[in-house]
């Protein structure tokens, strides 16, 4: 397949990038014990974004795999999750601030780090969305690809400790024209001592739109209608 | 499912400085003040209040689901939980629950999602949504569809399984059931008491709400 972009993203790291609809966008965790907290956007009307709630409740689902399509609020498929190695990414749990990181790893600044300061990715976010016109309102519910976590039978919340190894890799197929904004950040979760600082590396392809037998498309009827109703944006 | 735990409230009724009903499918947008009480109660049982907060001073700071779930380290609301921001500070505290859980990740029905959770001419149902976003218009708060996050479904019951599922299942409310909050900073309420006709979170009969407010 012919690669189109390809960009490594070292721990910390913050991307942002508008894809056009019809491309493959793949995430490989190059560190085992990645974690890229995500959020997505329609290009061309960012008041059309991933909606988590909507996504989960129409796929009756606490977790992200194969076969899911990325939901925005307005009904929309933003992208398809055509393959997964993992089996699980996170879309519970959020993303952490300045405070957080500073709580757990202690005062790592620029001053005396340089540009090995711990960057977070609440801050990592409101930049990315600067340099769209966009901010701290546009944040909503983000996802974690890469990251486990799963609920008991009494609700309580467990992170799953080596759940990405080395090599792990997610691939989103845009449905429309997107907005793309990560954080290459610690989960909030991670209960690792030191600051986790994994590399992921970026790789965008051509892709064929969803067609009749596409996987996502049959997955469930409810991503068919989402596939559906982002058609009649290209009307 | 586990063991639910009640906790009663002793503020009585006729000591509210408001009370008012929301029928099902209407919206209420109030303050609520730092250190006031605020209860909700599900009059006939199994209705669903999709209910969202803004900090008054500063609408940027906003109830935020994620942060409110990963900080108690648990995905069910009740007595004893902190309704956090998007900035981690506190919005309100849930101090009384006499249902025993209440949602937070189901987010609020849509015309929208409506139409993709169950077939493509159900869009011109009421939905919650449509309800916040006429309540953000009418009002003079400054807030409107930027601002709106997920919010918590009061009385709602979505059970999520160790390995991931997630459904939408009976509720385990009952007439008269009520969740009570002390607000911790100077808040506005969005409500809708939510009118879905399409699952059982209402129990196919969206019913009215009782909202509470003591000094």
């Amino acid at each position: 397949m012919t690669s189109l972009y390809t960009e490594e993203l070292p721990g910390g790291a913050m991307w942002s990038m508008r894809i056009p609809r019809g491309r493959l966008v793949r995430l490989t965790a190059l560190d085992a014990g990645a974690n890229v907290s995500a959020l997505l956007y329609n290009a061309a009307d960012p008041l059309d974004r991933l909606n988590v709630p909507d996504t989960l409740k129409a796929l009756h689902t606490a977790k992200l795999t194969r076969g899911h399509v990325l939901m925005s609020d307005m009904g929309h498929s933003l992208a398809s999750i055509v393959s997964d190695s993992l089996g699980w990414h996170d879309p519970i749990a959020g993303h952490g601030t300045a405070g957080h990181i500073k709580r757990k790893y202690g005062e790592h600044g620029y001053q005396d780090c340089r540009n090995d300061f711990h960057r977070n990715a609440r801050d990592n976010f409101l930049i990315e969305l600067s340099k769209h016109g966009l901010g701290l309102r546009d944040i909503v519910a983000n996802v974690n690809f890469f990251t486990k976590v799963f609920v008991d039978d009494d609700g309580k919340l467990h992170f799953a400790e080596n759940h990405c190894p080395a090599g792990a890799a997610i691939e989103l197929r845009t449905d429309m024209d997107v907005l793309l904004v990560l954080a290459n950040c610690p989960h909030p979760l991670d209960p690792s001592p030191e600051y986790p600082r994994k590399r992921v590396r970026i790789d965008i392809e051509p892709s064929e739109p969803a067609g009749p037998d596409d996987f996502c498309r049959n997955f469930r009827p409810e991503c068919d209608r989402a596939l559906a109703l982002t058609q009649r944006l290209f009307i | 499912m586990s063991t639910l735990v009640y906790t009663e409230s002793h503020l009585a009724p006729e000591d509210a400085i408001y009370d008012a009903v929301i029928p099902a499918g209407e919206g209420w947008f109030h303050p609520i003040k730092n250190g006031q009480f605020f209860r909700i109660v599900d009059m006939e049982g199994n209705q669903a209040a999709d209910t969202f907060f803004f900090s008054e001073t500063d609408t940027g700071e906003r109830y935020s689901a994620q942060d409110t779930i990963r900080e108690q380290g648990s995905l069910y609301l009740t007595a004893g939980t902190k309704l956090l921001s998007n900035h981690g500070n506190v919005l309100l505290s849930i101090v009384a629950d006499t249902c025993g859980r209440h949602d937070t990740i189901g987010g609020a029905c849509a015309a929208e999602s409506n139409m993709v959770r169950y077939s493509l001419d159900k869009r011109f149902m009421h939905a919650c949504r449509d309800t916040f976003l006429l309540e953000m218009a009418k009002s003079n708060f400054g807030v409107g569809k930027r601002d709106l996050a997920h919010n918590i479904n009061f009385f709602m019951n979505v059970p999520v399984t160790p390995d991931g599922g997630l459904s939408f299942a009976d509720g385990v409310s009952e007439p008269g059931k009520y969740v009570e909050m002390r607000a911790e900073m100077d808040v506005l309420c969005l409500i809708s008491n939510c009118p879905q006709l399409n699952n059982p979170c209402n129990a196919y009969n969206p019913t009215p709400v009782r909202v509470l407010i003591w000094d």
